[in-house]
């Protein structure tokens, strides 16, 4: 009664093929990953050092460390987030929480989720165009963050509206129902139960802010400036400042007889950077989800 | 003549093109227990929804005619809040918020600005002793309400349903997910409310109607097709051939 049918023998077969095939699929993408990353410590081996984070970059940038990069892309990664956050975060929450759903909202939303696909090279031209020479900021910090904020808006928004939606909408009639308004509904209710979703959204922006270069490279990096090796608060916010992406583009490209280990190096401490922000990422999330409520 | 505590005129809702309630009128007294029976899509929930105005907070649903609570129209109260206070509504499937026990009952008193902890207490024991669970969890209100058995988070659904004092208080088929053992218990603390507040229980269980209902409504399709004491409803007294076909389970 209980013994196998050439049909059951069929589905293993399948069963086996089907999880063989993800696997490898798996690996096909971790591997490549690893190779990179090991490739690229191998090659910066030599040079990567406590000094090579504190100095600035020497001799025409063919020796030195990353100092004044490093700090650039911190600057510009953290003003971004603190304009694109709060901006993209309540725009999210009315789209999902008030807004009604009408032609307005429609087009709205399309709009968002069209921007979210826009390449980079076209949000630094419009920096340029309206941070840079309309509002008359000039190339500076505050103009690149402006524009990486307006890069990273659309996704932001989009994710937080994602990790919105996916607490049951029986929560808020239950909320509703016992005489809540919308907004201690969405303080006491939506929001703590949907923080960890908008903050993986949020996190991983991050990643994609410190690693574009065209909208920094025409609003406020400049190819070279030294600045106080140590000084973390070198940096103004109307002054250009230095940035990863953009030095790994000009010693890679720009400059001859750089030495090997250097661009290596610096690809090493953007990588760093942006996992060491994801791990970041991963631990909240994990001790948000100890917290998870259903 | 008993007194009315909610009357309802002609109310009509539409979500979009489609109608769900189709122009029905009747009272519901005070201190009274309304069965409301019907196959499923017959606008019984819906019902409920427009007697505390979250009906407005659905997208897509249009609303007319007029809602009488204690002979205020209430679609012309400026506090809709104290409205939805004063109904107690109680879903099919129990919605435990994911807060624990006591956030859940203390929920509507502190949104409503009740602060005080005693007073909160005071309050979280009553409900819970009300909906008879407060023996079952008073040693763990701190734990999640969702962490609770099917049965224990409808009875902390009616807890919180309770904490904001309602003089009207919904049941929507509250017993589909439960156990009969914990739905007889739940009915017996009806009996109990109903000297203090009117019960208006939708339920697919028609024995249940008859079991604790002063009179019974039968709607189908959007319309109310009969309205009367339960003891008629259930007797070859029905007015309407469908009202006897359908308590009789011969309906269709």
């Amino acid at each position: 009664m209980f013994t196998a049918t050439p049909l059951t023998l069929k589905n293993e077969r399948s069963e086996k093929a089907a999880r063989l095939v993800f696997l490898s699929m798996t690996l096909l993408m971790v591997i490549p990953l690893l190779l990179i990353i090991l490739h690229l410590v191998a090659k910066a081996w030599p040079i990567l050092s406590l000094d090579f984070l504190i100095k600035n970059p020497s001799h025409g940038m063919r020796a030195g460390g990353v100092f004044a990069p490093l700090l650039g892309t911190i600057y510009l990664v953290l003003f971004s987030l603190l304009i694109a956050t709060p901006l993209g975060v309540m725009t999210a929450v009315y789209l999902n929480e008030y807004a009604r759903d009408n032609a307005l909202t429609r087009i709205i939303h399309l709009a968002v989720v069209n921007l979210a696909g826009v390449p980079s090279i076209v949000y630094a031209l419009f920096g340029l165009g309206a941070f840079v020479l309309a509002a008359g900021i000039g190339r500076s910090v505050l103009a690149a963050s402006l524009t990486l904020a307006i890069m990273t808006l659309p996704v932001i928004i989009t994710s937080t509206k994602e990790a919105l939606s996916s607490v049951p909408f029986a929560f808020r009639e239950a909320c509703w129902n016992v005489g809540a308004t919308r907004w201690q509904t969405i303080r006491h209710v939506v929001l703590p139960n949907s923080i960890n979703g908008i903050l993986t959204g949020i996190i991983l922006q991050v990643s994609r802010a410190a690693g574009e270069t065209a909208p920094v490279m025409f609003t406020g990096a400049v190819f070279y400036k030294a600045i106080r090796e140590g000084d973390f608060f070198a940096y103004g916010l109307l002054d250009q400042c230095m940035a990863l992406s953009m030095h790994l583009f000009t010693i890679s490209t720009q400059v001859p007889d750089v030495p090997d280990a250097l661009p290596y190096g610096t690809a090493v401490v953007l990588l760093g950077t942006v996992l060491l922000v994801n791990a970041f990422a991963i631990i909240l999330r994990v001790r948000l989800r100890s917290r998870k409520k259903w | 003549m008993k007194n009315s505590k909610l009357t309802i005129k002609d109310l009509r809702v539409r979500f979009g093109h489609k109608q769900a309630i189709k122009g029905i009128s009747f009272d519901v007294y005070q201190n009274e227990i309304l069965g409301i029976i019907g196959p499923a899509q017959s606008g019984k929930s819906t019902l409920l929804k427009v007697l505390n105005r979250t009906i407005e907070l659905i997208p897509g649903a249009h609303t007319s005619g007029q809602v009488f609570m204690d002979g205020q129209d209430i679609q012309k109260l400026s506090n809709v809040y104290k409205l939805r206070r004063s109904i107690g509504i109680v879903s099919p499937l129990p919605v435990g918020l994911p807060l624990s026990i006591y956030d859940n009952v203390a929920f509507a008193p502190r949104m409503a600005g009740v602060r005080k902890k005693r007073d909160l207490d005071d309050c979280v024991e009553r409900c819970l002793r009300q909906a008879a669970l407060w023996d079952e969890v008073k040693t763990r209100l701190q734990t999640l309400g969702t962490r609770l058995s099917g049965g224990q988070q409808q009875r902390l659904t009616i807890a919180r349903a309770l904490s904001h004092e309602p003089q009207v208080l919904c049941l929507d088929e509250f017993s589909i997910a439960i156990d009969p053992v914990t739905t007889m218990r739940i009915e017996e603390v009806l009996k109990e409310l109903r000297s203090q507040m009117t019960i208006i229980l939708v339920t697919n269980l028609v024995q249940q109607a008859r079991r604790l209902a002063d009179r019974t409504a039968f709607m189908f399709n959007g319309e109310l097709v009969e309205i009367d004491d339960t003891k008629v409803i259930f007797s070859e007294k029905a007015a309407v051939r469908q009202t006897y076909e359908y308590v009789n389970g011969v309906f269709g």
